[in-house]
Order: C-alpha cells, then structure tokens, then sequence
C-alpha cells in the first residue's frame, strides 16, 4: 500500500535506514550479552539456599562489588546457558566448597601480595600465615572439620568490609560472631573448653564501653586473643595483652612483688585478681581484707600481704571519704546561693589523686601510695574548708540581713508613729 | 533659731526657697478606693534610683569586653566585700522594676490617668516603659554568662526579621553580624550611658508634667465627687503621703535586701559562641509572653511568614498603647469602655503567656 | 470625736521621735556599712586579661616544659626549639588531671589515663576528647608572659 505512494529511490532509502538500526540493535545487544552473562546467577538466585544465594544478596558482598562473580571461587563457565556446559570438569567447575579447602581458597588471592595490591594497597596478605599458627589454624591443619574457618567468621556471599557495622567482623559483632560456636557448650565439648566466655564478657566493663558507651576501640574477643592468629595469651603474656591499653597499672605490677609471686605459683597477672572474660569495673570493695576482696583469696592474717592490703584499703577510703566529705559541704554551700566555682574546680583537682592512687595501689607499696595519698587528702581539707568559710559567709549574710530588717522595722514603725501624730495635730 | 529654721532661711535668702517650695506644699493627693495604686510610679522612680547607686557601685570593678566581663562579675561577686550584695541588689531591683513599670502602666490605664490633659505624660511614660525593657535587655549581655549570650542571639534576631529595617536594626543592636565582643561594648555603653541619659531627661518631663496637672481622679470617683462634694478628699503630698511613700520604700528595701541574701544572683558559666546553645533556653520573664507568643504561632497564616506577623502584631500593640489618649473619645462612640476591656484582656493574655512560657519546654 | 485638736504630750513626741530616729539612723548604717566596704578594693593580683609571668627565658630551655599558675588553673609553658614558645592550659580535657611536657617524647602527656597531646595542644592519642586551649605567649626581654588568646 505504502509502496504505492512512495518512489524506488525513497523505498530503498528508507529500508536501508531500518536494517541498519536493526543490526545494530542486534549486535549491540550481543556485547551486552557477552559481558552481564552470569549464567550461575540467572539459575541459582532462584533456588534456595543452600543451593542459591538471593541476588540482592550477593550483591552486598564486597568480593561481588569489586567485580568477583560466582565463577571466581567456584568455577565453572558464567557464559554457558547449559548447566552441564556451565557447571563441567573442563570449566574447571569447583562446585560446593569443601569446608576444609576454604582457607586455602581464600588464601590463592589474599595471600598474594601483587594481586591484593590492585584492590588495596596496604592490605595485609598474612592472614593464612597467621591462621595456621593460631589454634583453629594448627587443629585445621590436622584435619578437624569443626573448627573456624574464614567462611565462619567472615561470613560467605554476604561478606562486609570489618568496617561495616553489618559486618559479621565489625567490633560490636565480634563476639557474638566467636560465640556461635564457642558458647555453644555441646560444640565445645569435645575440647573440654568451657562455653561461658560470651555470657561472662557480656557482663564487662569492656562490653559496655563497646556497646552501651559506643567506644570502638574497646577490647573484644580478637583484641585479646588476635583474629587470624586467634590463641589464648599464655600465662605469662597476659599482662603483655592488658598491658596495651592499661600501661601504667602493668608497668607498676612489673615491679611489685606480686610479678614474681604469680610467676613462681603460675597465676596469670591481672586476670588472677581482674578476671579475663567478666571484668568488671573495679571498686575499692576489691582491695582490703574484708569478705568481698581478691586480697584474702591469697592472704591471711598475720601476712605481710594482709598488712598492707588492709593498709591500703584504709588510706582509699580516708581518702575517698575526704572527697564526699568536701564535696558535699561544697554541694550545700552552691546550694544556698554561694560561689564556689574554685573550690570545686579545687576539688576535682583533688579527685585526680584519689584516681591516681587506684592505679597506684598497684604496686602493693604504701609509701608509693602515699605519695598519691597524701596530697589528695591536703587538697580535700582545704577545699572543705573552703566550704564551712562558704556556709560562714552564709550565715554572716543572714545575721546581716535580720539586723538590717531590724532597723528597717523600726523605721516602719516610727514612721507610723509620726503619721499618726502629724495627722491627730 | 531650731537647725531647720536657719537651714530653710539660708536657702531661702538665696534662692527664694519659700516661693520655690510652695506648690509643692500645696500639692495634694486624692484619696479614695484606689489610691493605693498611686504608689506605684512612685516605687518605679525609687527603683530606678537603686539601679543607678547599686549601677554605679557595679561600675567601679566591672569590666566590659568578652575576656574580662564574666570574670569581673566573678570578682565582684566572690572576692570584693558585699560585692555579691551590690550585684544581687542590682538584678533583682532591675526585675522589681519591670514589674512596678508595667503595673503602674496598666493602673493608669484602668484608672484612665492618660486622658486629656495627661496626653505627654502618658507619651513619655510608655516610652520610660521601653526604655526600660532597653535597660533590662542591655544589662542582662552583661555579665556575658551563656543564658545572656544565647537570650541576646534570640532576642536581636527576632526584630532583625521586620522587613525593610529588621536588617539595619539588628546589625545596630549586635554591631556586627553576630553576637560578639562588640556587642558587649554596644549594650554597655546603651545601658550605663545612652539610655540613663535619656531615661533622666524623660523622667524630668515626667514628673514636671505631673507636678503640672497635678494627680488624675478616676472619672467614676469623679462623678461621685460631683454629686456630693462634701465626699471629695485629698491628701497633702508633704508631709503626708510623702511620708507614706517613704515607708513603702522602706518596705522595698527590706525586700530588696531579703531577696539578695536569701537568693543570691547566680554568676551562670562564661560564654562560649562556639558552644551550640543550651536546651530550653528562654528570654527573661518580661520577655516571655511575647517569646511564648512567637513559638505557638503557626508557620504560615494565611501565606504570610506566621514569625513576622506576629512581631508585627506586638509592634502594632505598641503602637495602639502609645497613641491610647488620643484613642479615647466620646464620639463618634465612647471609647472608654472599649479601651478598658482591651486592657483587660491584654493584661490576662500576658499573664498567661508568661505563665505558660515559664512552665513550657 | 472631739473637733479640738490635740497635741500629744511631749513625752510622747520624744518617745516617737526617738524610735523614728532610731530607726532612721540604724537602717542608714546597715545600708552604708557595706557600700563603705564594698568601696575598699580586695587586696588581691588583679584578675583580668593581664598576661602573667610564665617564666623567664633563661630559667626554661628548648625541649622543656614548665607548669605554671594561670587563674585558678594550672597551665603549661613548652620551648618547643630554642625560642619557639607554646603555652596552653594544663587541665586535661578527659578528667581534669594535671598534664605535663615529655622530652623524651616531646608530647604532652596525661599520666592519669595516658592521653597524649602534641605541642600545640592537640590531643592525639588516648582518652581526651578535646584539645588543650591554646594560649598567647609574648616574649619581652627575659620574661615570658601568657595570656588569654584574644578573642577573634
């Protein structure tokens, strides 16, 4: 119909136009085709897991945003529509991975130094090395199929950054990572390894700088115990580990007496008093003699050690005592309108020695800490005097306002008088 | 001769002290159910006294400017002897005064004191009300603690929003952009010189006007005093109710000096510009009802910018206030009731609002 | 009543005047006793944006610190390198405590908790959340005076 309206010439140039978009709408979606070709996903994205994996899932795996696909790992042909061509021996085809070859996976890329480099300059690329002397590592290398490897802790086609906070490795998730199995008391069994590590930590200090104050660089499992080199500290490398973070309180156990005394009877230092898992925040309920000190575990009456635990208890609690004293006299003197802004920044100043003198009981050493002591308690005398001067100036205000309301009473009054005598004239 | 006779004769054989002294002597006082009232001008003058003593005193150890300012009130009120009693007698007097200012304001309206010949006085004594506020509003920077800082950033930045001349005027108030160091400069200087220069010379025409007409009767007592004249009854001014008046400015003082003792004023923490302001912060409670006011107001009113209507609204309130003698007519329709009760419920509104702002979050 | 006024016998003139004067006399005192004192000034060092003597040049060599009283609150006077001076309050910002200049690590260091500052006051590692406020340093002749950083 069309023809007949239109001239050869037109017709052919017309024709000409179509088959050439044609062809490259057909060619173009070939390279298309060539290059998004992910046979493994069209096919496995649908089936459940454990034999597919979601595709909104794996895209959230670093591996996949970096431009890894399934044949990476797996192997196999991602062009090949044909799952007996795709999934085949001579596509080099894995298949599912053995737990026991995962670390070894890994490692092909992540040990290697020139490849990792492309991704990530200043990654590291000893984490295998490491593994294999950490206990998961050496029980690994023995053939032990329970233990972790980097698919249990890191997590597989949904794997994050340690930087991601939905990262089964960022630090608040840690250790409820290292507790799918190790608070596990059945799995655990078999190692005569107690499974109360996770429950215990999870009443520590440590655990709620971590969680409830947000502090990310609170200590977790793998603070303590390395991530790839994952080991308990040996007795006497405990200090080394608390150490890291509690410098001074180390460096003065270093020179106590209780170094040699724990070493001698095998005590790990500051775990023996401090506890590993459950650290709770120290009080000074802890040193002393009474029933609630770590002291008395040790010690007993007549000892020197007793001496000078019930010695040091005495001079932290004059102290502290002298503080909540001062503090207070402070607090009501604030209260009732005075100012006593230096006083209290005085009395902070005072709390530092009261601070000091916890890290420094350290020592076990009572001259050390009345060096700490002894200022403290000079600092809360005066500002506690600085308080009474406060509450004195206080009620010289009030005698001053009654005498000033006195005589002004008396004006009142005489005024009054003098009203009334003018006006009876 | 007694030492007052010789006294009065030696002033009066240089400046004619007797003819100079006699209308004051003839001065009387009404005196019916609402003379109690007539206190009040009275207390906002001794008031202001007590501000430029107490001020003056303030002013030989306070030192303006950002570094120093806080610091010098810490000083006077910590380490200079009964300085905490100056200071405290200046903040409290300084909000008594506000108090008394308004209250006389809105008793010479009930009263309806403004009317014809009291034009000028009730002219300059609503601006001896601004002034006023201008005083409380320079004075509170002051100290330069964090309340004060962050009330003067709120309080300069609403005017600044008026069209036109909200700009100008905020940049003249802070000096600058912002709240700074020249800022404090700017409000000392306003409070402790321009504003009680003109504030004396308004008093002046004040007073001078009331010595002029003498003191209003309320026009219902004057009705009744019209019908039965033998019931009218007036009160020598010296010695009488001066004498009076005297002891309700002892009352004063004893008040004074029981609130700065009992509830001294507090010193607040240095400001910091950098520090986001603190939360809840509110103007003074003279400030409130218009603050409150500002916060309830809906965004948008009818497409117009809610924030600028209602600084509008207080602006226009102002206005009406200031020209209300001239408001008051009898024709075309008596305007006095009408005036009373819009002064009804202008008083009740900023009670309210100020109640609600003061227990508001 | 009776219309003849009555003047009240002089005893009892006296008696009012003498408790008016009282009175008037007392509540003067009261109310000028303390403006009296108030205008004695305190003999104390003056308070203010003045810059005080840190140390003098030749008591404080280079890598070395010196705490020194500033207000109410100690504060730190650092010769980084010969001639080069930096000053800074010495109130930890982390609790408060008392910080103090190492040479050996030539970083200002808090021995409460560790914290650790550089020589401008920055707070680098450890517990401080904040820095340390910077303060001016001036040197004239000998003496070194810090002050308050002007405000900007």
């Amino acid at each position: 119909m069309i023809s007949a309206h239109l001239s050869s010439a037109q017709l052919r140039r017309i024709s000409g136009t179509i088959v050439c978009w044609a062809g490259l709408v057909i060619v173009g979606s070939m390279g298309l085709w060539a290059q998004t070709k992910d046979s493994c996903m069209d096919c496995h994205q649908n089936l459940p897991e454990p034999f597919g994996v979601a595709a909104e899932k794996f895209t959230e795996d670093i591996h996949s945003q970096k431009g890894l696909t399934c044949a990476s790992c797996h192997g196999g042909d991602p062009t090949a529509d044909d799952p007996e061509k795709a999934m085949s021996r001579a596509a080099h085809w894995k298949g599912k991975i053995d737990r026991h070859q995962v670390p070894e996976l890994c490692a092909s890329c992540h040990a290697n130094a020139e490849l990792m480099k492309t991704y990530s300059p200043s990654i590291r690329v000893d984490q295998f090395q490491q593994y294999k002397t950490s206990v998961h590592g050496r029980k690994w290398a023995a053939g032990d199929v329970k233990v972790a490897v980097c698919t249990d802790c890191h997590s597989v086609h949904d794997l994050r950054s340690p930087s991601d906070p939905r990262s089964t490795v960022h630090p608040t998730n840690v250790a409820a990572t290292c507790a799918h199995c190790h608070a596990d008391a059945g799995y655990m069994k078999s190692y005569g390894i107690p499974a109360d590590q996770f429950s215990s930590y999870n009443r520590s200090v440590h655990h709620d700088a971590m969680v409830v104050r947000g502090d990310l660089s609170a200590p977790t499992c793998t603070t303590c115990h390395g991530n790839h080199g994952a080991a308990p500290p040996g007795v006497e490398s405990v200090v080394n580990v608390c150490s890291t973070c509690h410098v001074f309180q180390a460096q003065l156990f270093e020179k106590s007496p209780h170094k040699t005394a724990f070493s001698k009877g095998g005590f790990p230092g500051c775990v023996t008093c401090h506890s590993n898992h459950e650290i709770k925040h120290p009080t000074d309920e802890m040193i002393g003699t009474d029933s609630h000190s770590v002291c008395i575990r040790c010690h007993t009456e007549g000892d020197a050690g007793y001496k000078i635990a019930a010695d040091m208890k005495t001079k932290l609690t004059e102290l502290d005592s002298a503080l909540t004293r001062s503090n207070s006299i402070l607090g009501t003197a604030e209260r009732a309108g005075m100012e006593v802004g230096e006083a209290k920044s005085q009395a902070s100043q005072a709390r530092d020695f009261l601070l000091k003198s916890r890290v420094t009981i350290h020592t076990l050493d009572s001259a050390e800490l009345d060096r700490d002591v002894t200022p403290g308690l000079k600092l809360a005398k005066e500002t506690f005097a600085a308080g009474q001067r406060a509450l004195d100036e206080r009620r010289f205000r009030r005698v001053g306002l009654g005498v000033s309301l006195i005589a002004i009473a008396i004006v009142l009054l005489g005024l009054r008088l003098y009203i009334r005598q003018i006006e009876s004239e | 001769m007694s030492l007052r006779a010789s006294l009065k004769q030696w002033l009066d054989e240089r400046f004619g002290w007797e003819a100079l002294t006699a209308p004051l002597r003839k001065k009387t006082v009404p005196l019916h159910r609402y003379s109690y009232w007539y206190f009040l001008g009275g207390m906002t003058l001794f008031l202001f006294v007590i501000q430029v003593v107490t001020g003056a005193l303030l002013l030989l150890y306070y030192r303006p400017g950002a570094n120093e300012a806080f610091e010098s009130v810490q000083f006077i009120m910590t380490q200079v002897q009964f300085g905490w009693l100056v200071r405290s007698i200046h903040s409290w007097s300084a909000n008594l005064m506000v108090f008394t200012a308004f209250a006389h304001m809105f008793s010479v309206l009930f009263l309806k004191a403004y009317r014809k010949p009291r034009e000028l006085t009730w002219l300059s004594g609503m601006v001896l009300l601004f002034l006023v506020l201008g005083f409380g509003f320079s004075g509170y920077l002051l100290p330069w603690n964090t309340l004060a800082y962050f009330a003067t950033k709120v309080g300069t930045e609403i005017p600044g929003q008026i069209p036109l001349i909200g700009r100008p005027t905020l940049i003249f108030l802070r000096g600058g952009e912002d709240v700074t160091g020249t800022t404090l400069s700017r409000m000392f200087g306003f409070h402790v010189a321009i504003l009680p220069g003109i504030a004396t010379l308004l008093i002046m025409l004040h007073l001078g006007l009331i010595q002029w007409f003498g003191i209003s009767v309320p026009p219902k007592v004057e009705n009744e005093w019209k019908q039965s004249p033998a019931s009218r009854r007036e009160m020598r001014f010296f010695p009488n109710f001066a004498l009076r008046e005297l002891m309700a400015w002892y009352v004063a003082l004893a008040a004074l000096g029981a609130l700065a003792a009992l509830f001294p004023w507090n010193l607040g923490v240095k400001a910091d510009p950098f520090a986001s302001a603190p939360a809840g912060i509110k103007p003074e409670w003279y400030f409130l009802f218009m603050f409150q006011s500002l916060k309830l107001i809906p965004a948008k009113i009818i497409g117009l910018d809610g924030e600028l209507l209602g600084i509008l609204s207080f602006g226009a309130l102002a206005a009406v206030a200031v020209l209300l003698p001239f408001l008051d007519r009898k024709k075309p329709f008596n305007t006095s009731r009408w005036i009373t009760g819009a002064g009804v419920l202008v008083l009740t509104y900023m009670v309210a609002m100020t109640i609600y702002g003061h227990f508001a979050r | 009543m009776d219309s003849q006024s009555t003047a009240p016998p002089p005893a009892r003139r006296r008696f009012v005047e003498l408790i008016l004067g009282t009175g008037l006399i007392a509540s003067a005192v009261s109310f000028l006793y303390p403006i009296l004192k108030y205008l004695i000034p305190p003999n104390l060092p003056d308070f203010g944006n003045e810059a005080v003597l840190a140390a003098r040049v030749s008591e404080i060599k280079p890598n070395q610190g010196k705490i020194f009283r500033f207000g109410s609150k100690p504060g730190l006077l650092i010769e980084a390198t010969a001639g080069e001076y930096y000053a800074m309050s010495a109130v930890c910002t982390h609790l408060g405590c008392t910080v103090q200049y190492r040479a050996d690590l030539r970083q200002v260091w808090c021995a409460c908790h560790n914290g650790m500052y550089d020589i401008h006051g920055r707070n680098i590692s450890g517990p401080p959340p904040r820095p340390l406020e910077a303060l001016d340093v001036q040197v004239r002749g000998d003496e070194i005076f810090v002050r308050h950083k002007a405000e900007g």
